[in-house]
């Protein structure tokens, strides 16, 4: 099938990839382990997917923020979103 | 006897799954694929990486629509919850002549089409042939939409309440309609006051509905594109363009395709937002009450 109007590149097909494989991975990890509601720092009771929700609208915000704000390498924004994905579905 | 474990039923959200997928998911994927290129032409790209996010972001003008957007969504919810719910406590309740006809006199504004409310208002708000217009004149009170910043925004205010409270209104009402006769004898018994009743009766009932409207009203506001569209071009200057119409002024009036991909994807993420954070306002309030 031509996909050429979708404009395909590299970074957003791993992009993209990255999102399935995560929505994958969460569907395994729920049959396997079904989630339990839990309040941590987050100001609401949330469930795992919730927590990865939050997780990453607030990495996308993060990437924003990092655009806006400076010049430096994006890595710079992706490191901090890794690690308020991490604190978030942990400690969320 | 053992629980038989039968998840089939999970098949029959694939049609759903499917519609949602050509709908919103591909679509979806191909602006944010366009968002990081330069786009001459069918198979003409160019991979520019965050450039066009970048200058999103850097956007004065941007910053200014984003900003006369929040005020303009924030003024429309202060403006048609109050009002809608006022209104569903003052209509007629019971199945009578006089509800079918306020019900019908309530749903009319929202069986026109966007463009004919704008172009509605337009008529309506011209000093020369417009009634209210010609009305204001008549009072003595400068009034024209066109060259004064103030007026275009109180009419494209008041137009959107025209024809947006009924929603509210009718909502609300379905809400007021679901509670039992027996909520209203025992507050009768207790000598509670109306007050007292919409309060610990009417409000936390009507809590499911409202959460609806409070979201349906924020979302459909934050992207309004056609009435302000027709009633003022955006104008005077830019003090009524909002996100969705320097949007498209990008996308078709520049063809700027990058930029305007990049500046949807901005756009899209700030609804996502601002509806999570209503939603979780709106349905943890009175979680503490119903403990």
């Amino acid at each position: 099938m031509d996909m050429d109007w979708m404009a395909w590149t590299t970074p957003t097909a791993i992009f993209f990839l990255c999102i399935a494989l995560m929505l994958a991975g969460m569907t395994v990890w729920e049959v396997v382990s079904p989630t339990v509601e839990a309040k941590g720092f987050l100001p609401m009771r949330t469930t795992r997917g919730d927590r990865l929700f939050i997780g990453l609208l607030g990495s996308a915000f993060i990437h924003l923020g990092w655009l806006a704000a400076t010049d430096a390498s994006l890595w710079g924004a992706s490191a901090v979103a890794l690690v308020w994905i991490a604190l978030v579905i942990r400690f969320g | 006897m053992d629980k038989v474990q039968d998840n089939r039923a999970w098949f029959l959200i694939i049609p759903v799954f499917l519609i949602v997928a050509f709908s919103a998911v591909i679509p979806l994927m191909t602006v944010v694929n366009y968002s990081v290129q330069e786009i001459f032409g069918p198979g003409q790209t160019f991979f520019v990486g965050t450039e066009w996010f970048e200058a999103v972001l850097k956007d004065d003008r941007l910053h200014d629509a984003l900003v006369r957007q929040i005020i303009y969504s924030l003024a429309v919810l202060l403006i048609e919850i109050p009002l809608g719910i006022l209104i569903a406590l003052g209509m007629p309740g019971g199945r009578s002549a006089k509800t079918s006809l306020t019900l019908v006199l309530l749903a009319l504004p929202l069986l026109i089409p966007f463009n004919v409310v704008g172009t509605i208002w337009q008529i309506f708000g011209r000093g020369d042939i417009g009634l209210l217009g010609a009305t204001f004149r008549a009072l003595g009170i400068d009034y024209n939409y066109t060259n004064n910043s103030a007026h275009a925004w109180i009419t494209v205010l008041v137009m959107d309440v025209w024809h947006w409270t009924s929603l509210v209104a009718l909502l609300c009402y379905a809400g007021l309609q679901s509670i039992p006769p027996a909520f209203y004898q025992a507050a009768k018994i207790d000598g509670a006051s109306k007050w007292a009743v919409f309060r610990y009766i009417q409000l936390p009932k009507m809590r499911g509905v409202l959460i609806i409207a409070v979201l349906l009203r924020f979302m459909d506001s934050f992207m309004i594109y056609t009435e302000p569209f027709v009633l003022t071009g955006g104008g005077p200057g830019n003090s009524t363009t909002f996100l969705s119409q320097y949007l498209t002024q990008m996308a078709v009036g520049q063809f700027d395709i990058g930029k305007a991909a990049a500046f949807s994807i901005v756009y899209f993420l700030i609804v996502l937002l601002f509806s999570f954070i209503f939603y979780t306002i709106i349905t943890r309030t009175g979680e503490g009450e119903k403990k």
